[in-house]
């Protein structure tokens, strides 16, 4: 199979990058090695991260949501605007998880029953559901919510790891499982691959989409409300801009942009390689916007790299052999 | 833009022992939008006091022109299926970059300006280009990276800086003022007047020439282009470098709109780009949609920003929730216009499917005319 080989020739480059990223970053900083310097890396992306377990399901299955960013910020201020108007906070957690699901599941619901492109639909997603925000808080910034859900965001869980960090890697290892070992995450390639074949063959393709999106959205929705714990208070703009960072993790993991092939693995590498690179970069004292240019240059040469090694002849023979 | 409609409407009637189609269903989706558009200032018009004035239409027409030229740049990469999320970053590269040479030499002329903006953003729209065509990396891929990339250069080199108004020559921090000529007190600005000339040439060169047809061609179906022989991977390359040129263009209509211009400025134009292209019936999945439909799109757009902010009853807060709810109603209307026009349409054309010349751009626009050669697959379940 050369797509598996494919696969896991990208995992065996991802992994080469992030053991160099880390033995040159080990060499530049005495501290960097330090548990609670991993710990922190996760802790001040750790929203993005959560997206982009999801939005891996998302693109394999040959979608894309654009929207996760705004669905973040809407859930953290319908948290914050049931918070503002009194209701119990766990309620409004409650709610605010119900509206994301919502979100995510009327977009899929669109895509799913009218075949029209995710990538306007979400674009449409992006766009409105950030106005949704604006709606509910205007200009405010909203905050004071209870001690233990400021915690959830800072304080310590399980050993050093903050609740939100315990979570990312539970969803690590159940997402591996649902997408590499059971009948759905089979059929998420499937349709990936190729739609008609997967319709053809007695898939039920708009409902996966379905569950994909409405999953995406809840997804976002915690998230956002993780951020809103770890922020302390909440505004309209929260996140603006996540979409292209989670995207490019979850590229950057070897998933195809055009679906059906892709490892949590390779994105749970490429996360890696992100956070330690831009910690790395820091470190060296690259600022802030360079760094997100030589992660923008690592997307490109990673995709175009493996162009050309597929032209390899030598690769070329390899695959046919195994295949 | 009356030039553009006409040159369609002859193209129909002239066709030989085509009687039975009496109006292209691109047409269908220009009018409806111009419907809309005519809808939205009617009920604006009852909301706001004294809405039809000439101020409302300066405003308008001073401020579209910069998302109008990028919703006709994204519309070429968009034709052959390909997206280009960097435009916002060519805008505010282009944007600083025309600022400091503008304003370290005053005495240049306005054309070495323009020239300098226009051969800028083509230069980053050909390694977009190259990268897409030749390199053959997703253009999501590659122009979510050039988006960092270009953004990231601008502001190291920045450091910080603002062009500010004082420093730029007078023509520039004029431009967006002048006008070209008034007909009944309604003054048409420079600015919208070239514009629209852009609009009318590119939309008429996309429909009549051969390089038109064929970045159409690419994006109706790929394989079928390269194996009809078509140069694909040079067209693909032409049309990013138009789309970034043209980009460079709007980069230099944001500094003389704006003058003070930091390193942040363009962000989220990409966004607008693509919304007023989707909303003017351009299909993401590309060979499908005009030129003049993404233009309109972006007058909508404008129409609702400038005039919401007015309207007493609505908050300003409200913009974005407001355009994406009209996004996500211009695409499902399409489809279920589309759907009901194709199958009359394709029943009445079906006889005549290889009728005409070379140039007839009947048979690689039928199959595509609600836009979803690939997403038609959910439809049916």
């Amino acid at each position: 199979m050369p797509e598996r080989l494919r696969e896991r020739s990208w995992e065996m480059l991802l992994a080469v990058i992030l053991v160099g990223t880390i033995v040159y970053n080990a060499t530049q900083s005495p501290v960097y090695l330090d548990v609670d310097n991993f710990v922190n890396l996760f802790r001040l992306s750790i929203e993005k991260v959560i997206v982009a377990v999801a939005m891996t399901f998302v693109i394999i299955n040959g979608e894309i949501d654009l929207s996760v960013a705004s669905v973040m910020a809407f859930a953290a201020c319908v948290l914050a605007a049931a918070h503002e108007s009194g209701v119990s906070f766990g309620l409004a957690i409650v709610i605010a998880l119900v509206a994301a699901a919502s979100a995510g599941f009327v977009q899929g619901l669109v895509v799913a029953k009218t075949g029209i492109s995710s990538l306007v639909v979400t674009l449409a997603g992006l766009i409105g559901f950030r106005g949704a925000a604006r709606v509910l808080l205007e200009d405010r910034s909203i905050g004071e919510f209870p001690d233990w859900f400021g915690d959830l965001g800072r304080a310590d869980f399980l050993g050093p790891m903050p609740f939100a960090l315990v979570l990312f890697l539970a969803m690590l290892v159940v997402g591996g499982v649902i997408l590499h070992r059971t009948s759905f995450g089979r059929r998420v390639y499937v349709i990936g691959n190729n739609a008609d074949v997967a319709r053809f063959s007695g898939i039920d393709v708009p409902r996966v989409k379905l569950t994909l999106f409405t999953m995406s959205g809840l997804v976002a929705g915690v998230a956002g409300v993780l951020f809103a714990a770890r922020l302390g208070s909440v505004r309209a703009n929260i996140g603006e801009g996540f979409e292209l960072d989670i995207i490019t993790m979850v590229l950057l993991g070897g998933v195809s942009i055009f679906g059906g092939s892709g490892t949590l693995l390779g994105v749970a590498l490429a996360i890696c390689i992100v956070l330690n690179l831009r910690n790395g970069l820091g470190l060296a004292n690259v600022e802030a916007n360079t760094q997100t240019g030589v992660i923008g240059a690592l997307l490109i040469v990673s995709v175009l790299a493996q162009n050309l090694l597929d032209r390899l002849p030598l690769r070329r023979r390899e695959a046919e052999a195994e295949a | 833009m009356t030039t553009a409609d006409v040159a369609g409407l002859r193209g129909t009637r002239s066709r030989p022992g085509r009687t039975a189609v009496w109006i292209r269903p691109e047409r269908v989706k220009e009018l409806s939008l111009l419907g809309v558009i005519f809808v939205a200032l009617l009920v604006f018009g009852f909301l706001v006091d004294d809405y039809f004035s000439g101020r409302i239409f300066n405003r308008v027409t001073t401020s579209v022109a910069i998302t109008a030229v990028l919703a006709v740049a994204q519309t070429l990469v968009i034709v052959t299926r390909n997206i280009d999320l960097s435009v916002g970053s060519i805008v505010g590269v282009t944007a600083y970059l025309t600022g400091q040479f503008a304003s370290s030499n005053p005495s240049a002329s306005p054309a070495v300006a323009i020239a300098i903006a226009v051969g800028l953003g083509g230069l980053l729209g050909a390694i977009n280009g190259v990268i897409v065509a030749y390199g053959r990396v997703p253009a999501i891929i590659t122009t979510l990276g050039t988006l960092a990339i270009y953004r990231s250069w601008l502001i190291s080199h920045g450091e910080g800086k603002t062009i500010t108004a004082d420093s730029l020559p007078s023509w520039v921090v004029d431009l967006p003022t002048r006008t070209a000529f008034s007909i009944g007190g309604l003054d048409i600005r420079v600015v919208f007047a070239v514009v629209v000339a852009i609009v009318v040439v590119l939309q008429v060169a996309m429909q009549r020439l051969r390089w038109g047809r064929r970045l159409y061609a690419i994006g109706s179906n790929p394989e079928a282009a390269a194996q009809a022989g078509l140069p694909t991977r040079r067209l693909v390359l032409g049309a990013f470098i138009a789309c970034g040129a043209l980009s460079g263009f709007a980069g230099f209509l944001f500094l003389s709109r704006f003058g003070n211009i930091t390193v942040v400025a363009g962000q989220g134009l990409e966004l607008d780009s693509v919304a007023a292209a989707v909303v003017g019936g351009v299909s993401v999945l590309g060979g499908s949609g005009t030129l003049f439909g993404a233009f309109l799109g972006a007058v909508l757009i404008d129409v609702l920003d400038q005039s919401l902010v007015r309207v007493p009853q609505v908050s300003e807060f409200w913009r974005n929730a407001i355009l994406g709810a009209l996004i996500l109603a211009a695409v499902i209307a399409d489809v279920v216009i589309g759907r009901r026009f194709r199958r009359r349409w394709s029943a009445e054309a079906r006889p005549h499917t290889r009728v005409g010349d070379g140039s007839t751009d009947v048979p690689t626009e039928a199959p595509v005319l609600t836009g979803a050669p690939r997403g038609g697959e959910a439809r049916d379940a």
